[in-house]
């Protein structure tokens, strides 16, 4: 029996989730016999976790402060023991820039892109370089913030009038931004958990018609399908890629990676996930209960890889 | 072993398959997300619809609390008759006799809140594809309700002067020939919520007269009507109709108190029969307590005052937001200007959308209602919603210069990408100083989405 602080909430944007995840993973590691200290993050957060001395911190935040590595450098200086992936693994993932660049740079396929701070467009005159990059990516093209973890600001420019609109929503998010090739293709996320890829689950849009690129982002407009069916070798191929981005990345404990299979049967990596949702909908917990693995022995499991002694 | 080897959303999402076919309809979003961080203590939210219960003389309330001790316990304990008690009824018939309306006790029925109401007749009324007309932008508050049930919502343009009646004629020719009759028109004629605008009295005449051509029902929503800092109130439509085709819906939230959850329909006798046995499957009927907390308060202190103060503390309000507006919006901004009410409806450029704008606002704790909360139809993109009512002036101030800052950036932005020229502040504001500028209110037309969709 440990103490365990679960850590949720915050001022995300993604806080609604991060307190869903927090509370399902509180009741687990109640009905697991550990004993729980809820904290909705806030400016009092290194005095609650003084005061509430846990053996290890369960961070159930998504977005930023808890998956950018700020709330796992401040449990690094407090000495407590955290779920999941490093301050490392966490910065390199969270900057899509950085970890596509990454990617590249080991030769894991990812759709091609260029990436512009506001600076760039406001003192380097990068917008005489738009039509160049339009012509290069074809059009429809993906506009979304660098850090933002969930669907917020992602645009689909449908054409060279689009673009800068979707370039100024995206930097509502992001002070940088990537204009990406859009891939036609099927949505694939592979979960990891102590570095084994688990079953893959494949979102499915159940919208219809022109906003179907809009779809695989509304909630209730997709249907998620675990394990997927998948041609022959694709599936091995996916969890392989999945492994050796979770790896590049310096991921641990867990993590989603998420893909594309392209009508062309190529698959590409979008991005990683350090923290994945952890509600009664989410990829991550559906794909452990495809491979038989329950919700309380997922969140147990965590716990026990945050407590095991780091390799020396 | 294959088939249960397949999981779906269908089997983890355990519950999902027991919902009624009328959650799906139920929009969940991303602004819903984004609204959730929105209550947080650092936040300067101009997002709510609050009113200042602030200045509530806590010795009245306390005498209120005496009174129902002394003189009514055990009725305040007890449940009431499903329309009301008829002591509420009595101050119920005040409120609206300062609005010019004459009302008998057995035209109305209390309701728990003003909310209940727009369900109610929604309940009464709407099958599942019956087609109800709003304005447009609408409250945001009725979109849920009017999704709950199903309807079809058509919504009618406005302009300074409230709802395109002409344009709803057109509608109403249109959805005729398509073989559809509208149920029910819903309206916010004064002050509206979200857009503050008022309709006129001509319109309000013209409106009538379109109901009794066309055996139309029509709700009259008055939350506001009270709350008037200048001008001559525009008859209620109720009291141009006569109670034929108009129902009323009237609250005391605005005028006393929300937490007390009070408002009333008044509505034709066969309506309001049905609704009558709505309200009772619904919840028995309103709090006792608070029925009899408005009677204490009638009788304790003269309510109009208690009226008047407010009207002079949202007065200020809306002057302050008004002259904050003029001055840290860029000149591509257009607002409107209210004569009441505790909202200002504010139009952005075409290529700002103002739910992404919203993440950048709570970067730096400041919150508004994106204008796509008041459309059903993916509308209201580049507009928001700002309320005047519930922060204090130094509050209003800060947030309209954080907003303005942030939507100046992304002018200027969208400027340096397309080439064109950058936002300036105007010096004299048009909004405050041009009367004709009253005159001017550009409600969104069509968002960046629909045209793209054209694919111009």
């Amino acid at each position: 029996v440990s103490r365990v602080a679960v850590l949720k909430g915050g001022r995300s944007l993604e806080r609604q989730v991060s307190l869903r995840s927090g509370a399902r993973v509180e009741d687990a590691l109640e009905r697991l016999g550990h004993d729980v200290v809820a904290l909705d993050v806030n400016h009092d957060l290194i005095s609650r976790l003084r005061d509430a001395a846990p053996d290890v911190a369960f961070i159930a935040m998504h977005g930023r402060d808890g998956e950018d590595g700020t709330v796992q450098e401040l449990l690094e200086i407090l000495d407590i023991p955290y779920t999941g992936s490093g301050v490392l693994a966490c910065v390199r993932a969270t900057d899509k820039v950085l970890a596509k660049h990454l990617m590249i740079e080991a030769g894991i396929p990812t759709p091609e892109f260029f990436a512009f701070s506001e600076t760039a467009f406001r003192e380097l005159g990068a917008a005489d370089a738009l039509p160049a990059i339009e012509e290069r990516l074809d059009f429809p093209i993906v506009v979304k913030p660098s850090s933002q973890g969930s669907a917020l600001g992602i645009k689909f420019a449908r054409n060279a009038a689009d673009v800068p609109a979707a370039l100024v929503a995206a930097f509502s998010y992001d002070s940088r931004v990537l204009l990406e090739r859009h891939v036609d293709g099927r949505d694939l996320a592979v979960s990891i958990l102590d570095g084994e890829p688990l079953p893959v689950v494949e979102a499915v849009p159940t919208g219809d018609g022109f906003y179907d690129f809009e779809a695989r982002y509304e909630i209730g407009r997709t249907e998620f399908v675990c394990p997927a069916e998948l041609p022959d070798g694709v599936t091995e191929q996916a969890q392989e890629l999945a492994l050796r981005t979770y790896r590049l990345l310096g991921c641990s404990a867990f993590g989603r990676i998420d893909l594309m299979l392209g009508s062309d049967g190529e698959l590409t990596v979008l991005e990683a996930n350090p923290i994945p949702g952890l509600t009664e909908t989410s990829l991550l917990p559906q794909a452990a209960e495809a491979a038989g693995i329950s919700f309380d022995e997922l969140v147990g499991r965590i716990v026990e890889l945050a407590l095991e002694p780091a390799p020396a | 072993v294959p088939t249960e080897s397949v999981s779906t959303s269908r089997d983890i999402e355990r519950y999902a398959g027991l919902f009624a076919a009328r959650t799906k309809v139920m929009k969940s979003s991303a602004m819903r997300d984004l609204m959730a961080v929105t209550a947080r203590p650092e936040v300067i939210s101009l997002a709510g619809g609050l009113p200042d219960t602030s200045t509530f003389p806590p010795d009245t309330f306390a005498a209120i609390a005496q009174r129902i001790a002394a003189e009514s316990c055990a009725k305040a304990l007890q449940y009431g008759p499903t329309e009301g008690l008829d002591e509420t009824k009595a101050c119920i018939a005040q409120v609206m006799a300062a609005e010019g309306m004459r009302v008998a006790p057995e035209d109305l029925i209390v309701t728990t809140g003003g909310q209940q109401v727009i369900d109610l007749v929604t309940k009464t009324l709407i099958d599942p594809g019956d087609v109800v007309i709003a304005e447009g932008p609408t409250y945001p508050g009725a979109v849920p309700v009017f999704s709950a049930y199903q309807a079809d919502v058509v919504q009618v343009d406005m302009d300074a002067d409230g709802m395109r009646v002409d344009l709803l004629e057109e509608t109403l020719d249109r959805l005729e020939r398509d073989g559809r009759r509208p149920k029910f028109i819903y309206t916010v004629p004064s002050f509206q919520n979200p857009a503050g605008v008022t309709m006129s009295q001509p319109r309000r005449s013209r409106l009538v007269e379109v109901a009794h051509e066309r055996e139309l029902l029509v709700l009259e929503d008055n939350p506001y009507g009270l709350l008037r800092y200048e001008g001559d109130p525009p008859p209620p439509l109720l009291s141009l109709d006569g109670g034929v085709y108009v129902m009323y819906l009237g609250t005391f939230s605005k005028i006393l108190s929300p937490g007390i959850r009070l408002g009333w329909v008044v509505a034709p006798p066969p309506v309001l029969e049905k609704i009558n046995l709505g309200k009772q499957a619904a919840d028995l009927c309103t709090s006792t307590l608070s029925q009899l907390m408005v009677q204490a308060y009638f009788q304790e202190s003269r309510w109009r005052d208690y009226v008047e103060s407010l009207t002079e503390v949202y007065r200020a309000r809306r002057d302050t937001m008004l002259d904050a507006l003029a001055d840290h919006f860029p000149r591509q901004a257009e607002w409107t200007r209210p004569a009441g009410g505790l909202f200002i409806w504010v139009t952005l450029p075409d290529f700002i959308d103002t739910t992404d704008l919203l993440a950048r606002a709570l970067r730096d704790n400041v919150a508004f209602v994106p204008g796509e909360a008041a459309f059903l139809d993916g509308r209201g993109r580049n507009a928001m919603r700002l309320n005047f009512s519930g922060s204090n002036e130094d509050a209003i101030r800060e947030g309209i210069r954080r907003i303005g800052e942030v939507v100046t950036e992304q002018v200027d932005l969208y400027g340096t990408l397309t080439g064109e020229h950058a936002s300036v502040r105007v010096e004299s504001p048009p909004a405050v100083e041009d009367p004709a500028g009253d005159n001017v209110l550009r409600l969104p037309k069509r968002s960046a989405r629909s045209r793209r969709a054209e694919g111009s």
